[in-house]
């Protein structure tokens, strides 16, 4: 296990991150990353301004900032992480402008190396993208990126099977004070108007429920998590008089953390935090295989 | 005096890289002669047309070169006569690159008066091309801004248009700060930026000149010139300066060519095989594009350069020579196959090698250059694009499905080009194909099928021949021949790359489990068995239907040749499904199909018994002597069915035509026997009327057993003429004719 710095990840913790799946980095240097700030800001202001042209270097009313988080990783083996982060300076004043925080997005890998093993050095392999901020920049930065070191990114949905998988994993976790109630939303298909069903559980119930389903401590399997979702089905069933395995389950939020199938992330708690890095990792990298 | 002294230095000779020396000292010949003499002298009449426009352009120049003053023309009858002569040769042949030097100087020293000089500029249209030394020399009468304002710009117009015609460039380019300082000028800074487009180099973008160019943005805002060349100071330096073009521009300078655009063009064709090439624009906008296009996807990207290797500046200033790629050709000027050549060493790969689809040239440069990372590359761009567009696997995609197939034929072509599949490619259809109606991008998918590289058969199986097989038997004729005829580019595909490997086997270090020949004739056996069952169903399904016939049938036509096409020790007969429907076909060009091929597997057999027989080589590999004996099966019912008239009785194949004379006698048919030769084969019938027509024009009842005999043959004869050239085949290398008059002694020849 890597021991990490809470400090320097908890700039992730509570805020909404939209998913991406990110191509390996052709190219890519982690010793040029002023350089690419540099290129980056300029790139930023002429697509903001299109048709005017930008002095690479110059004090623009954008500041980006591209630097490592080595903190964020789940091995030594994996990549460091690698924060981009958009502010807006007040032209106010030159020195003592205040920066206002925009945007940010960050790279990382976090125990997926198996990703960059047989890949050529020029490769840098950092497969899960997570943005925060208006898409605008989003889409500014990662066509940068596309440009600049032939990447592709591409939005990482989270199946409902997957989503399943967060839930029962979650609801095993330990947290220190029981916090939020779990919640599951599910959405009728098919239907001339959406139907989205909420669907709250005590965590302390949740945690008893999963606690009789999963036989050995520290191993999920398959099954234990079909089990687990078909008991919550037929609960549901016995008071409503729902199906739910007939809808489709669409956002999970649970103490640890909140996702939802479009690929949009919420981390709640720091200890927690590389353990769903992990799995994200991982769709990341299946879907870039 | 200081003009005097000037034209004193310029009077001399053009320093001389001309072919043309004897017109050069003609025309210096004809200058010292006293202007009004040589009017005088002019009158000598010529013989030839040429020699006396030849003169009179040289005393003309001659004229122009000793102009003092300020000549009026109206009241200068010389000097009229003089203009009229320059501008109509100019016009029907073009000027000699020695009269550029006269006419420039005395057009930009504003001896004469504006008309005369307009109209000096208006007819420099160069024959063949125009000498540096005469451009750099006129440049510096503009410096001394001697002429008027339109004349000018008059001049910066036709230095831009004859830009390609300048025999040198290098002395131009050390001028390139002299035009620079002319962008002040508010009039002429469009021109000027069009020119320093054409001029500029990677070592002519320096910070002083971006922030100048930038000071000059600020004060005239977006303006087209401006933006174009900023946005080639951007394509050589990127570290330095950055710039979006908006989508929308097509034209970025004004059209200067105008005066001399028809002249030009006459030029041009005259000299068709070496004019110079137009230098395009290659700023990477006005990209069309048909929808707003997601910022991640995009399926055709335009090739630009990359720009890592001015990264290493800022780190080691004092390695940079070391690392410094300065000479590396930009992608985005590469547009003709010499320039390939010539700059082949100084290329790099586009910063996003998708663009290498689009561009016929790079990948001419990628199958030089065999770099793990290009493949790679272009595998994870592919493989991601392929995905996020496909239009049966994205439920929001469908309404793109032009697009996504015009991307999917971008890929087929070029996997054609590269003459092998990616893959990324081959992923995607293991991916979609279960998911694929068989409708959308039909022909598209279907060819991709066919480049899919050799794999091993579980995984053919369940990846490709399962979904197949499920859309083939449930859609249409039309579809089942498509899949046929992909599933033989596939064969064709697999063992044309077989036959390359062979010949480079000794150097390459890949041997993976499908390379091995064992492997090999494994899968390429399954191919060819999957093919024949479904085609046995299919024909069922589809009545025999000729055309599939004639699909399935082409697919044979590769697989009875592979030992002796393909160096492959494997051969394969068609089931008797493919076999009896095509025997018994309705239609002359199948069953003139089957005949080839029967010919074709009775040659590679052959071989194979000889090859074996010495011992050759491939000592493990025998064919097993079923399939000779599946040969001579089809054989004696072939031979049975047209020629000896024996097929019901001599078939030996369990699914073959033999029949009982009882149940014979039952179908109540004349003849029955020599009902399928090749006289009463229902293919070959109307061959039978036209040659009874023809032998006979008077008899109407069609008698069919007149043909026999001597009339046998001619009949053959007949039929050889026809172009049934497999028939022809056929007949003499399998039928063992005893006597010429007697057919019914001939039998077949077994191998």
């Amino acid at each position: 296990q890597h021991n990490a710095d809470p400090q320097k990840t908890a700039f992730l913790l509570r805020k909404q991150w939209t998913l991406y799946s990110v191509t390996p980095l052709y190219g890519f240097s982690s010793a040029h990353l002023k350089h690419y700030a540099r290129l980056l800001s300029a790139f930023t202001a002429a697509e903001k301004q299109k048709g005017l042209a930008v002095e690479v270097g110059v004090e623009l009313d954008i500041k980006v900032t591209v630097s490592n988080i080595p903190d964020l990783k789940g091995s030594d083996r994996d990549q460091d992480a690698i924060l981009v982060q958009l502010s807006l300076r007040s032209s106010a004043s030159q020195k003592n402008s205040e920066e206002k925080l925009v945007w940010s997005g960050c790279f990382c890998c976090v125990s997926g190396d198996h990703l960059s093993e047989n890949l050529p050095e020029d490769f840098t392999c950092l497969p899960l993208f997570l943005a925060n901020g208006a898409e605008g920049y989003t889409s500014i930065v990662g066509s940068w990126f596309q440009k600049t070191f032939d990447c592709c990114f591409r939005r990482l949905a989270i199946s409902p099977l997957n989503l399943s998988w967060m839930a029962a994993m979650w609801t095993g976790c330990q947290v220190d004070k029981t916090t939020s109630a779990m919640e599951l939303v599910f959405s009728a298909p098919c239907l001339p108007y959406p139907l989205d069903i909420s669907y709250a559980i005590h965590p302390e119930d949740a945690k008893a429920l999963w606690d009789t389903v999963q036989k050995t401590p520290g191993e999920i399997t398959q099954e234990e998590v079909d089990v687990f979702m078909d008991c919550l089905y037929s609960h549901f069933h016995r008071h409503f008089k729902i199906h739910l395995s007939a809808t489709k389950l669409v956002k999970v939020s649970t103490a640890i953390a909140s996702a939802h199938c479009d690929g949009i992330i919420k981390f709640l708690q720091s200890k927690y935090l590389a353990g769903v890095l992990t799995l994200l990792t991982e769709l990341a990298i299946s879907q870039i295989q | 005096m200081q003009r005097r002294q000037s034209s004193e230095t310029l009077k001399k000779p053009p320093q001389a890289h001309h072919k043309n020396q004897t017109d050069l000292s003609a025309w210096r010949k004809g200058r010292r002669t006293d202007p009004e003499k040589s009017v005088q002298s002019h009158q000598s009449p010529n013989d030839q047309e040429n020699d006396s426009e030849q003169d009179s352009l040289e005393e003309a120049l001659s004229y122009f070169g000793q102009v003092q003053d300020r000549v009026s023309l109206r009241k200068n009858n010389v000097l009229q006569k003089h203009l009229t002569t320059v501008e109509s040769i100019a016009v029907q042949r073009g000027l000699p690159p020695e009269g550029f030097d006269v006419l420039l100087k005395v057009a930009l020293s504003g001896k004469l008066a504006d008309t005369v000089n307009t109209r000096l500029l208006k007819s420099l249209v160069p024959a063949s091309v125009i000498p540096e030394t005469s451009v750099v020399s006129a440049v510096s009468w503009l410096c001394v801004s001697k002429c008027s304002d339109n004349i000018q710009l008059l001049f910066l117009r036709w230095l831009i248009t004859m830009f390609d015609f300048i025999d040198h460039k290098e002395e131009l380019h050390a001028l390139y700060g002299f035009f620079f300082s002319f962008l002040q000028d508010e009039k002429m800074c469009p021109y000027v930026c069009h020119l320093l487009y054409l001029l500029t180099r990677k070592e002519s973008v320096k910070p002083f000149r971006i922030r100048r160019l930038l000071d000059l943005q600020v004060k005239m805002g977006m303006q087209p010139h401006l933006q174009a060349l900023l946005s080639l100071y951007k394509l050589f330096c990127p570290e330095l300066v950055t710039i979006t073009l908006p989508g929308k521009m097509k034209t970025y300078f004004k059209n200067s060519e105008g005066p001399w655009k028809a002249a030009i063009n006459t030029v041009r064709r005259r000299n068709q095989a070496n004019s110079p090439v137009f230098q395009t624009l290659f700023l990477g906008t006005a990209q069309p594009q048909s929808r707003k296009r997601k910022w991640n996807t995009q399926l055709m990207i335009p090739a630009s350069s990359t720009n890592r290797n001015n990264l290493e500046e800022d780190r080691e200033k004092n390695c940079v020579k070391l690392y410094s790629r300065d000479e590396s050709f930009p992608v985005e000027q590469l547009q003709t196959f010499s320039q390939l050549l010539q700059n082949i060493h100084r290329l790099e790969f586009p910063s996003q090698m998708g663009s290498v689809l689009t561009n016929p040239l790079l990948l001419h440069y990628m199958n030089c250059i065999k770099d793990e990372s290009v493949y790679l590359r272009l595998y994870y761009w592919m493989g991601q694009t392929l995905q996020e567009e496909c239009t049966w696997c994205v439920a929001d995609n469908s309404q793109y499905e032009e697009e996504f197939k015009d991307f999917l034929e971008t890929v087929y072509k070029t996997e054609c080009f590269l003459q092998e599949g990616f893959s990324s490619c081959e992923e995607f259809l293991y991916k979609s194909l279960p998911l694929w109606d068989g409708v959308c991008c039909r022909s598209q998918v279907l060819r991709l099928v066919s480049w899919i590289p050799l794999g091993t058969f579980s995984e053919m199986k369940s990846h490709l021949y399962d979904p197949l097989v499920q859309l083939f038997f449930t859609s249409s004729l039309y579809f089942k021949c498509s899949v046929i005829e992909s599933l033989k580019e596939l064969l064709q595909n697999w063992l044309n790359w077989h036959v390359i490997h062979l010949d480079s086997e000794s150097d390459s270090q890949v041997h993976s489990l499908n390379t091995t020949l064992s492997g090999l004739v494994n899968t390429v056996a399954e191919l060819i068995h999957f093919v024949g069952r479904i085609s046995t169903v299919a024909l069922r399904l589809e009545n025999n239907h000729l055309f599939l016939l004639y699909f399935i049938l082409d697919f044979y036509e590769t697989v009875c040749d592979i030992y002796l096409r393909y160096n492959l020790p494997l051969l394969i007969m068609p089931p008797a499904g493919v076999f009896y429907p095509a025997l018994l076909s309705m239609d002359s060009v199948n069953l003139n199909q089957l005949c080839y091929i029967m010919y074709r597997y009775r040659t590679n057999l052959v071989a194979a018994k000889e090859n074996d027989l010495s011992k050759k080589k491939m000592l493990q590999f025998k064919f097993s002597s079923q399939t000779y004996q599946e040969y001579n099966q089809y054989l004696i019912a072939m031979v049975g069915c047209l020629w000896t008239s024996s097929a019901f009785q001599k078939d030996t194949h369990p699914q073959g035509l033999r029949m009982d004379d009882e149940l014979l006698k039952k179908t109540a048919v004349k003849e029955v026997k020599t009902s399928f030769n090749i006289v009463n084969h229902p293919a070959m019938m109307g061959y039978a009327v036209h040659f009874l027509q023809q032998a006979w024009p008077d008899d109407t009842t069609f008698n069919f057993s007149l043909i026999k005999g001597r009339r046998w043959d001619w009949y053959l004869e007949y039929l050889y003429s026809q172009g049934l050239e497999g028939l022809k085949v056929f007949i003499e290398s399998s039928i063992n004719r005893v006597s010429q008059a007697s057919h019914s002694k001939a039998e077949n020849v077994q191998v």
